[in-house]
Protein backbone atom coordinates (compact mmCIF):
# COMPACT_ATOMS: atom_id res chain seq x y z
CA UNK A 1 0.00 0.00 0.00
CA UNK A 2 1.12 3.79 -1.10
CA UNK A 3 0.88 6.17 1.66
CA UNK A 4 0.76 9.30 -0.41
CA UNK A 5 0.51 12.69 1.31
CA UNK A 6 1.33 16.65 -0.57
CA UNK A 7 3.63 18.93 0.71
CA UNK A 8 2.86 21.86 -1.78
CA UNK A 9 -0.02 22.44 -3.82
CA UNK A 10 0.00 25.34 -6.50
CA UNK A 11 -1.00 27.73 -3.67
CA UNK A 12 1.15 26.98 -1.10
CA UNK A 13 3.96 26.72 -4.06
CA UNK A 14 3.25 29.94 -4.95
CA UNK A 15 3.77 31.38 -1.46
CA UNK A 16 6.46 29.64 -0.61
CA UNK A 17 8.55 31.14 -3.97
CA UNK A 18 7.26 34.18 -3.37
CA UNK A 19 8.81 34.05 0.42
CA UNK A 20 12.45 32.47 -0.75
CA UNK A 21 12.78 35.54 -3.05
CA UNK A 22 12.31 38.28 -0.90
CA UNK A 23 14.42 36.10 1.74
CA UNK A 24 16.95 36.44 -1.14
CA UNK A 25 16.74 39.86 -1.52
CA UNK A 26 16.89 40.61 2.24
CA UNK A 27 20.52 39.13 1.73
CA UNK A 28 21.62 39.84 -1.57
CA UNK A 29 19.94 43.26 -1.75
CA UNK A 30 19.87 44.26 -6.02
CA UNK A 31 22.25 41.40 -6.54
CA UNK A 32 24.34 43.00 -8.47
CA UNK A 33 27.02 40.79 -7.52
CA UNK A 34 24.91 37.71 -7.44
CA UNK A 35 24.78 35.09 -10.02
CA UNK A 36 21.78 32.02 -9.87
CA UNK A 37 22.42 28.71 -10.73
CA UNK A 38 20.24 26.23 -11.41
CA UNK A 39 20.56 22.44 -11.50
CA UNK A 40 19.49 19.80 -14.13
CA UNK A 41 17.13 18.73 -14.39
CA UNK A 42 14.05 19.96 -12.33
CA UNK A 43 16.05 22.53 -10.18
CA UNK A 44 15.61 24.57 -13.83
CA UNK A 45 12.24 24.79 -13.22
CA UNK A 46 12.28 26.81 -9.72
CA UNK A 47 15.24 28.79 -11.38
CA UNK A 48 12.74 29.86 -13.88
CA UNK A 49 9.84 30.74 -11.25
CA UNK A 50 12.31 32.72 -8.83
CA UNK A 51 13.70 34.33 -11.29
CA UNK A 52 10.74 35.50 -12.83
CA UNK A 53 9.63 36.62 -9.49
CA UNK A 54 12.74 38.66 -8.23
CA UNK A 55 12.59 39.92 -12.16
CA UNK A 56 8.99 41.24 -11.09
CA UNK A 57 10.06 42.48 -8.29
CA UNK A 58 12.94 44.28 -8.73
CA UNK A 59 12.11 45.40 -12.13
CA UNK A 60 15.67 44.01 -13.56
CA UNK A 61 17.25 40.75 -15.39
CA UNK A 62 19.44 38.82 -12.81
CA UNK A 63 22.53 36.51 -14.06
CA UNK A 64 21.57 33.06 -14.37
CA UNK A 65 22.79 29.92 -15.78
CA UNK A 66 21.70 26.17 -15.24
CA UNK A 67 24.55 23.70 -14.80
CA UNK A 68 24.27 19.60 -15.47
CA UNK A 69 26.55 17.89 -12.70
CA UNK A 70 26.63 14.48 -14.54
CA UNK A 71 30.51 14.60 -15.58
CA UNK A 72 30.78 15.62 -11.66
CA UNK A 73 29.28 12.68 -9.83
CA UNK A 74 31.10 9.85 -8.00
CA UNK A 75 27.89 7.43 -8.43
CA UNK A 76 26.99 7.59 -11.78
CA UNK A 77 28.19 4.10 -12.77
CA UNK A 78 26.54 2.36 -9.75
CA UNK A 79 23.05 4.22 -10.66
CA UNK A 80 20.80 4.62 -13.66
CA UNK A 81 23.01 6.05 -16.48
CA UNK A 82 21.90 9.25 -16.95
CA UNK A 83 22.55 11.54 -20.21
CA UNK A 84 24.21 14.20 -19.97
CA UNK A 85 22.27 17.67 -20.30
CA UNK A 86 22.64 21.22 -20.91
CA UNK A 87 24.93 23.32 -19.05
CA UNK A 88 24.63 26.93 -19.81
CA UNK A 89 26.88 29.59 -17.68
CA UNK A 90 27.58 32.70 -20.10
CA UNK A 91 29.62 34.34 -17.31
CA UNK A 92 32.36 33.92 -15.06
CA UNK A 93 31.54 33.37 -11.30
CA UNK A 94 34.89 35.06 -10.51
CA UNK A 95 34.30 36.95 -6.81
CA UNK A 96 30.20 36.52 -7.44
CA UNK A 97 28.02 35.41 -4.85
CA UNK A 98 26.52 32.13 -6.48
CA UNK A 99 23.07 30.65 -5.19
CA UNK A 100 22.90 27.25 -6.45
CA UNK A 101 19.20 26.08 -7.07
CA UNK A 102 17.63 22.64 -6.38
CA UNK A 103 14.29 21.11 -5.86
CA UNK A 104 14.92 18.52 -3.27
CA UNK A 105 18.35 18.16 -1.20
CA UNK A 106 18.48 14.64 -0.05
CA UNK A 107 22.13 12.90 0.38
CA UNK A 108 24.09 16.14 -0.62
CA UNK A 109 25.87 14.26 -3.65
CA UNK A 110 24.22 16.27 -6.43
CA UNK A 111 24.99 19.79 -4.21
CA UNK A 112 28.51 18.22 -3.87
CA UNK A 113 29.00 17.62 -7.60
CA UNK A 114 28.03 20.89 -8.36
CA UNK A 115 30.22 22.94 -6.17
CA UNK A 116 32.74 21.22 -7.81
CA UNK A 117 31.50 21.95 -11.28
CA UNK A 118 30.72 25.62 -10.46
CA UNK A 119 34.48 26.01 -9.54
CA UNK A 120 35.59 25.01 -13.03
CA UNK A 121 33.52 28.82 -13.98
CA UNK A 122 36.16 30.61 -11.35
CA UNK A 123 36.39 30.94 -7.54
CA UNK A 124 33.08 32.57 -6.60
CA UNK A 125 33.03 34.32 -3.45
CA UNK A 126 30.16 33.09 -1.68
CA UNK A 127 28.15 29.77 -2.18
CA UNK A 128 24.83 29.80 -1.54
CA UNK A 129 21.93 26.85 -1.51
CA UNK A 130 18.38 27.21 -2.09
CA UNK A 131 16.22 24.26 -2.19
CA UNK A 132 12.45 23.75 -1.75
CA UNK A 133 12.41 19.98 0.13
CA UNK A 134 15.11 19.37 2.49
CA UNK A 135 14.86 16.07 3.57
CA UNK A 136 16.37 15.48 6.73
CA UNK A 137 18.11 13.10 8.53
CA UNK A 138 19.14 11.28 4.89
CA UNK A 139 22.80 13.10 4.58
CA UNK A 140 25.95 11.47 3.08
CA UNK A 141 27.84 14.50 2.99
CA UNK A 142 27.80 17.63 5.65
CA UNK A 143 25.31 20.26 3.31
CA UNK A 144 22.60 22.05 4.61
CA UNK A 145 20.89 24.36 2.47
CA UNK A 146 21.38 28.47 3.08
CA UNK A 147 17.55 29.05 2.20
CA UNK A 148 14.81 26.15 2.20
CA UNK A 149 10.73 25.51 1.47
CA UNK A 150 9.87 23.11 3.73
CA UNK A 151 11.78 20.63 6.10
CA UNK A 152 10.50 17.04 6.56
CA UNK A 153 11.70 13.96 8.00
CA UNK A 154 11.93 11.34 5.95
CA UNK A 155 13.49 7.58 5.75
CA UNK A 156 15.17 6.74 2.75
CA UNK A 157 12.90 4.24 1.30
CA UNK A 158 10.49 7.84 1.37
CA UNK A 159 10.17 9.11 -2.33
CA UNK A 160 9.38 13.26 -3.13
CA UNK A 161 7.37 13.24 -6.30
CA UNK A 162 7.81 16.84 -7.67
CA UNK A 163 4.97 17.01 -10.32
CA UNK A 164 5.33 20.65 -12.12
CA UNK A 165 3.30 22.25 -15.01
CA UNK A 166 6.53 22.47 -16.89
CA UNK A 167 6.80 18.64 -17.02
CA UNK A 168 3.38 18.31 -18.51
CA UNK A 169 1.23 17.63 -15.72
CA UNK A 170 -2.04 19.19 -15.07
CA UNK A 171 -1.38 21.55 -12.26
CA UNK A 172 1.70 22.09 -9.45
CA UNK A 173 1.78 19.46 -6.87
CA UNK A 174 4.63 18.24 -4.47
CA UNK A 175 3.78 15.12 -2.89
CA UNK A 176 5.91 12.62 -0.45
CA UNK A 177 4.96 9.37 -0.49
CA UNK A 178 6.41 6.07 1.06
CA UNK A 179 5.47 2.13 -0.30
CA UNK B 1 19.62 4.94 -25.39
CA UNK B 2 21.88 6.14 -22.89
CA UNK B 3 25.15 4.17 -23.72
CA UNK B 4 26.90 2.20 -25.86
CA UNK B 5 26.21 -1.65 -27.12
CA UNK B 6 29.57 -2.54 -26.74
CA UNK B 7 32.89 -2.56 -24.63
CA UNK B 8 34.81 -1.47 -27.68
CA UNK B 9 34.37 0.92 -30.75
CA UNK B 10 36.17 -1.08 -33.37
CA UNK B 11 34.35 0.37 -36.11
CA UNK B 12 31.65 2.36 -37.78
CA UNK B 13 30.05 -1.02 -39.11
CA UNK B 14 28.44 -2.16 -36.35
CA UNK B 15 27.64 1.38 -34.28
CA UNK B 16 23.66 1.99 -35.08
CA UNK B 17 22.25 5.60 -36.23
CA UNK B 18 21.25 5.76 -32.67
CA UNK B 19 24.50 5.14 -31.39
CA UNK B 20 26.26 7.66 -33.25
CA UNK B 21 23.48 10.30 -31.97
CA UNK B 22 24.30 9.12 -28.54
CA UNK B 23 27.84 10.26 -29.39
CA UNK B 24 26.97 13.29 -30.86
CA UNK B 25 24.82 15.05 -28.06
CA UNK B 26 27.48 13.72 -25.46
CA UNK B 27 30.05 15.48 -27.80
CA UNK B 28 28.05 18.69 -28.03
CA UNK B 29 28.03 19.12 -23.72
CA UNK B 30 31.98 18.41 -23.71
CA UNK B 31 32.29 20.71 -26.49
CA UNK B 32 30.89 23.33 -23.47
CA UNK B 33 32.90 21.64 -21.12
CA UNK B 34 35.68 22.43 -23.50
CA UNK B 35 35.09 26.46 -23.93
CA UNK B 36 35.00 27.06 -19.77
CA UNK B 37 38.01 28.75 -18.09
CA UNK B 38 39.07 25.08 -16.14
CA UNK B 39 38.16 22.72 -19.34
CA UNK B 40 37.91 19.50 -17.50
CA UNK B 41 35.60 17.28 -15.72
CA UNK B 42 36.24 14.60 -12.95
CA UNK B 43 34.51 11.75 -14.54
CA UNK B 44 37.35 9.42 -16.06
CA UNK B 45 39.36 9.90 -12.37
CA UNK B 46 39.00 6.26 -11.79
CA UNK B 47 40.69 4.61 -15.45
CA UNK B 48 43.97 4.65 -16.72
CA UNK B 49 44.07 4.40 -20.54
CA UNK B 50 47.28 3.57 -22.70
CA UNK B 51 47.53 4.57 -26.49
CA UNK B 52 49.17 2.15 -27.71
CA UNK B 53 50.42 3.02 -31.32
CA UNK B 54 52.11 0.87 -33.83
CA UNK B 55 52.11 3.37 -36.35
CA UNK B 56 52.51 7.38 -36.21
CA UNK B 57 50.42 9.58 -35.68
CA UNK B 58 50.23 13.54 -34.61
CA UNK B 59 46.30 14.34 -34.83
CA UNK B 60 44.97 11.43 -33.71
CA UNK B 61 47.47 10.86 -30.66
CA UNK B 62 47.35 14.68 -29.17
CA UNK B 63 43.37 14.75 -29.86
CA UNK B 64 43.01 11.38 -27.32
CA UNK B 65 45.04 12.29 -25.14
CA UNK B 66 44.15 15.87 -24.41
CA UNK B 67 40.55 14.48 -24.68
CA UNK B 68 41.81 11.98 -21.81
CA UNK B 69 43.84 14.41 -19.53
CA UNK B 70 40.17 16.60 -19.85
CA UNK B 71 38.44 13.50 -18.61
CA UNK B 72 41.17 13.15 -15.68
CA UNK B 73 42.11 10.22 -16.82
CA UNK B 74 45.26 8.40 -16.02
CA UNK B 75 47.62 8.54 -19.41
CA UNK B 76 50.11 6.06 -20.27
CA UNK B 77 52.22 6.43 -24.09
CA UNK B 78 53.57 3.53 -25.84
CA UNK B 79 55.10 3.78 -29.45
CA UNK B 80 56.21 0.82 -31.05
CA UNK B 81 59.23 2.12 -32.74
CA UNK B 82 60.95 2.76 -29.38
CA UNK B 83 59.67 -0.66 -27.44
CA UNK B 84 60.49 -4.32 -27.35
CA UNK B 85 58.18 -4.98 -30.18
CA UNK B 86 61.72 -4.35 -31.94
CA UNK B 87 62.92 -7.29 -29.90
CA UNK B 88 60.12 -9.67 -31.03
CA UNK B 89 57.74 -9.56 -28.65
CA UNK B 90 54.01 -10.59 -29.83
CA UNK B 91 51.52 -8.22 -29.93
CA UNK B 92 49.22 -9.88 -28.00
CA UNK B 93 51.94 -10.27 -24.72
CA UNK B 94 53.02 -6.42 -26.02
CA UNK B 95 49.24 -5.78 -24.43
CA UNK B 96 48.75 -8.53 -21.94
CA UNK B 97 51.83 -6.73 -20.38
CA UNK B 98 50.27 -3.32 -20.51
CA UNK B 99 47.20 -4.72 -18.87
CA UNK B 100 48.72 -6.50 -15.86
CA UNK B 101 49.89 -2.87 -14.95
CA UNK B 102 46.08 -2.16 -14.17
CA UNK B 103 45.61 -0.09 -17.27
CA UNK B 104 41.71 0.19 -18.38
CA UNK B 105 41.20 1.07 -21.48
CA UNK B 106 43.53 0.41 -24.90
CA UNK B 107 43.20 3.08 -27.51
CA UNK B 108 45.47 1.29 -30.78
CA UNK B 109 46.88 1.99 -34.07
CA UNK B 110 47.99 -0.55 -35.75
CA UNK B 111 49.11 -1.22 -39.63
CA UNK B 112 47.47 -4.44 -40.10
CA UNK B 113 43.96 -4.30 -40.62
CA UNK B 114 41.60 -6.75 -37.55
CA UNK B 115 44.57 -5.78 -35.18
CA UNK B 116 42.00 -4.52 -32.56
CA UNK B 117 39.61 -7.39 -33.31
CA UNK B 118 41.95 -9.76 -32.21
CA UNK B 119 43.24 -7.52 -29.11
CA UNK B 120 39.30 -6.86 -28.36
CA UNK B 121 38.69 -10.56 -28.79
CA UNK B 122 41.03 -11.68 -26.00
CA UNK B 123 41.15 -8.93 -23.28
CA UNK B 124 38.29 -7.52 -20.99
CA UNK B 125 39.21 -4.40 -20.98
CA UNK B 126 38.35 -1.36 -23.70
CA UNK B 127 39.24 -1.27 -26.92
CA UNK B 128 39.57 1.66 -29.11
CA UNK B 129 40.50 1.55 -32.49
CA UNK B 130 42.34 4.55 -33.91
CA UNK B 131 43.40 3.28 -36.61
CA UNK B 132 43.94 -0.17 -38.37
CA UNK B 133 45.65 -0.11 -41.46
CA UNK B 134 43.06 0.25 -44.86
CA UNK B 135 40.36 -0.46 -42.82
CA UNK B 136 38.44 1.37 -40.38
CA UNK B 137 39.17 4.91 -38.19
CA UNK B 138 36.15 5.23 -36.84
CA UNK B 139 36.63 8.58 -34.58
CA UNK B 140 37.86 10.38 -37.53
CA UNK B 141 34.31 9.17 -39.48
CA UNK B 142 32.27 10.49 -36.14
CA UNK B 143 34.29 13.61 -35.92
CA UNK B 144 34.02 14.45 -39.89
CA UNK B 145 30.38 13.60 -39.77
CA UNK B 146 30.13 16.02 -36.46
CA UNK B 147 31.61 18.73 -38.29
CA UNK B 148 29.44 18.82 -41.26
CA UNK B 149 26.73 18.35 -38.92
CA UNK B 150 27.62 21.28 -36.46
CA UNK B 151 28.81 23.44 -40.10
CA UNK B 152 25.69 23.15 -42.54
CA UNK B 153 22.95 22.18 -39.97
CA UNK B 154 22.58 18.69 -40.70
CA UNK B 155 24.04 15.46 -42.77
CA UNK B 156 21.00 13.98 -43.65
CA UNK B 157 20.33 14.72 -47.64
CA UNK B 158 23.59 16.40 -47.77
CA UNK B 159 26.18 15.30 -50.69
CA UNK B 160 29.67 13.85 -49.87
CA UNK B 161 32.52 13.74 -52.32
CA UNK B 162 35.02 11.67 -50.74
CA UNK B 163 38.39 12.31 -53.35
CA UNK B 164 41.78 11.09 -53.63
CA UNK B 165 43.33 7.70 -52.31
CA UNK B 166 40.31 5.53 -51.22
CA UNK B 167 42.13 2.21 -52.05
CA UNK B 168 44.11 2.80 -48.70
CA UNK B 169 42.03 4.66 -46.58
CA UNK B 170 40.52 3.96 -43.81
CA UNK B 171 39.08 6.90 -43.25
CA UNK B 172 37.21 6.68 -46.52
CA UNK B 173 35.58 3.47 -45.87
CA UNK B 174 34.51 4.63 -42.08
CA UNK B 175 33.07 7.78 -43.36
CA UNK B 176 31.02 5.51 -46.02
CA UNK B 177 29.56 3.89 -43.20
CA UNK B 178 29.08 6.92 -40.95
CA UNK B 179 27.56 9.41 -43.59
CA UNK B 180 25.52 6.75 -45.08
CA UNK B 181 23.89 5.68 -41.71
CA UNK B 182 23.47 9.36 -41.73
CA UNK B 183 21.46 10.06 -44.58
CA UNK B 184 23.69 11.46 -46.59
CA UNK B 185 24.66 10.51 -50.02
CA UNK B 186 28.17 9.64 -50.89
CA UNK B 187 30.78 9.78 -53.88
CA UNK B 188 34.03 8.24 -54.33
CA UNK B 189 36.73 10.17 -56.94
CA UNK B 190 40.33 9.14 -57.81
CA UNK B 191 41.83 7.35 -60.74
CA UNK B 192 40.53 4.19 -60.77
CA UNK B 193 43.82 2.77 -59.91
CA UNK B 194 43.01 4.43 -56.41
CA UNK B 195 39.49 3.20 -56.19
CA UNK B 196 38.97 -0.76 -54.87
CA UNK B 197 37.14 -2.91 -57.61
CA UNK B 198 34.00 -3.57 -55.49
CA UNK B 199 33.70 -0.59 -53.40
CA UNK B 200 30.45 0.36 -55.47
CA UNK B 201 28.53 -2.24 -53.34
CA UNK B 202 28.63 -0.25 -50.59
CA UNK B 203 26.04 1.63 -52.11
CA UNK B 204 28.45 4.82 -53.29
CA UNK B 205 28.34 6.54 -56.53
CA UNK B 206 32.26 6.47 -58.07
CA UNK B 207 33.42 9.25 -60.49
CA UNK B 208 36.90 9.48 -61.99
CA UNK B 209 36.06 12.74 -63.17
CA UNK B 210 37.12 15.17 -60.66
CA UNK B 211 35.32 18.13 -61.94
CA UNK B 212 32.29 16.27 -62.03
CA UNK B 213 32.87 15.01 -58.41
CA UNK B 214 32.34 18.80 -57.51
CA UNK B 215 29.66 19.74 -59.65
CA UNK B 216 27.53 17.16 -57.24
CA UNK B 217 28.92 17.48 -54.08
CA UNK B 218 28.35 20.15 -51.10
CA UNK B 219 30.91 19.00 -49.07
CA UNK B 220 34.55 17.62 -50.22
CA UNK B 221 36.28 15.58 -48.39
CA UNK B 222 39.52 15.34 -49.58
CA UNK B 223 42.06 12.34 -48.65
CA UNK B 224 46.25 12.27 -48.70
CA UNK B 225 48.02 10.18 -50.90
CA UNK B 226 49.17 7.33 -48.52
CA UNK B 227 52.66 7.07 -50.17
CA UNK B 228 53.60 4.89 -47.06
CA UNK B 229 51.25 2.10 -48.17
CA UNK B 230 51.88 1.97 -52.01
CA UNK B 231 53.95 -0.53 -53.14
CA UNK B 232 53.36 -0.29 -56.05
CA UNK B 233 52.64 2.70 -58.38
CA UNK B 234 49.81 3.29 -58.51
CA UNK B 235 49.79 6.94 -60.99
CA UNK B 236 52.66 7.94 -62.87
CA UNK B 237 53.45 11.27 -60.44
CA UNK B 238 52.71 13.17 -57.79
CA UNK B 239 52.98 15.92 -60.58
CA UNK B 240 50.39 14.29 -62.42
CA UNK B 241 48.59 13.29 -59.81
CA UNK B 242 48.39 16.85 -58.73
CA UNK B 243 47.78 18.09 -62.22
CA UNK B 244 44.61 15.74 -62.46
CA UNK B 245 42.75 15.65 -58.56
CA UNK B 246 44.54 18.53 -56.89
CA UNK B 247 41.88 20.54 -55.76
CA UNK B 248 43.22 24.36 -56.39
CA UNK B 249 41.03 27.73 -55.81
CA UNK B 250 40.67 27.56 -59.72
CA UNK B 251 39.03 24.15 -60.12
CA UNK B 252 37.07 25.28 -57.53
CA UNK B 253 35.99 29.22 -58.83
CA UNK B 254 35.30 27.32 -62.22
CA UNK B 255 32.43 25.70 -61.00
CA UNK B 256 29.14 27.31 -59.81
CA UNK B 257 28.66 25.98 -55.91
CA UNK B 258 29.96 26.63 -52.61
CA UNK B 259 31.82 23.51 -51.53
CA UNK B 260 32.47 22.59 -47.71
CA UNK B 261 36.06 21.51 -47.61
CA UNK B 262 37.20 18.51 -45.34
CA UNK B 263 40.51 17.30 -44.93
CA UNK B 264 41.43 14.75 -42.21
CA UNK B 265 45.31 16.01 -42.39
CA UNK B 266 48.58 15.60 -42.84
CA UNK B 267 47.72 17.88 -45.50
CA UNK B 268 50.44 17.47 -48.35
CA UNK B 269 50.17 20.75 -49.79
CA UNK B 270 49.82 21.54 -53.43
CA UNK B 271 49.44 17.71 -54.14
CA UNK B 272 46.29 16.79 -53.04
CA UNK B 273 44.87 20.24 -52.12
CA UNK B 274 46.46 23.44 -52.79
CA UNK B 275 47.41 25.92 -49.82
CA UNK B 276 44.94 28.81 -51.02
CA UNK B 277 41.64 25.56 -50.55
CA UNK B 278 43.10 24.47 -47.56
CA UNK B 279 43.27 27.75 -45.86
CA UNK B 280 39.72 28.91 -47.55
CA UNK B 281 36.96 30.28 -45.64
CA UNK B 282 35.40 27.40 -47.27
CA UNK B 283 37.90 25.32 -45.51
CA UNK B 284 36.63 23.54 -42.46
CA UNK B 285 39.58 21.22 -41.75
CA UNK B 286 40.76 23.18 -37.98
CA UNK B 287 37.14 22.62 -37.14
CA UNK B 288 37.75 18.73 -37.99
CA UNK B 289 41.03 18.92 -35.62
CA UNK B 290 39.11 20.89 -32.16
CA UNK B 291 35.77 18.51 -32.85
CA UNK B 292 38.28 15.70 -32.38
CA UNK B 293 38.83 16.03 -29.09
CA UNK B 294 35.15 16.44 -28.11
CA UNK B 295 34.46 13.33 -29.76
CA UNK B 296 36.95 11.05 -28.40
CA UNK B 297 36.05 12.84 -24.55
CA UNK B 298 32.56 11.50 -26.12
CA UNK B 299 33.58 8.15 -27.12
CA UNK B 300 35.56 7.51 -24.04
CA UNK B 301 32.75 8.39 -21.22
CA UNK B 302 30.27 6.29 -22.91
CA UNK B 303 32.57 3.52 -23.27
CA UNK B 304 33.53 3.78 -19.63
CA UNK B 305 29.42 3.38 -18.20
CA UNK B 306 29.91 0.27 -19.41
CA UNK B 307 32.46 -0.72 -16.70
CA UNK B 308 32.01 -1.87 -13.58
CA UNK B 309 34.17 0.23 -11.33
Amino acid sequence: MTNKSRLFNKKRLDITINRLCHQLIEKHKNFENTVLIGLQPRGIYFLNRIEKNLNRILGKKIDSGILDTTFYRDDFRSKEIPKAKETLIPFLVDEKKVVIIDDVLFTGRTVRSAMEGIMNFGRPKKVELLVLVDRKYSRDIPVEPTYCGIKINTITSDRVEVNLVEQGFKEDNIWISNE
Amino acid sequence: MNKLKSKDLLGIKNLSLEEINLIFETADKFKEVLSRPIKKVPSLRHLTIANVFFENSTRTKLSFELAQKRLSADVVNFSSSVSSVKKGESLLDTINNILVMKVDMIVMRHPNPGAPHFISKNIDASVINAGDGTHEHPTQALLDSYTIREKTGKVKGKRIAIIGDITHSRVALSNIYSLQKLGAEVMLCGPSTLIPKHISNLNVKVENDIKKALEWCDVANVLRIQLERQKNKFFPSLREYSLYYGINKRLLDSINRNITIMHPGPINRGVEISSDVADSKNSIILDQVENGVAIRMAVMYLLSLNKNR
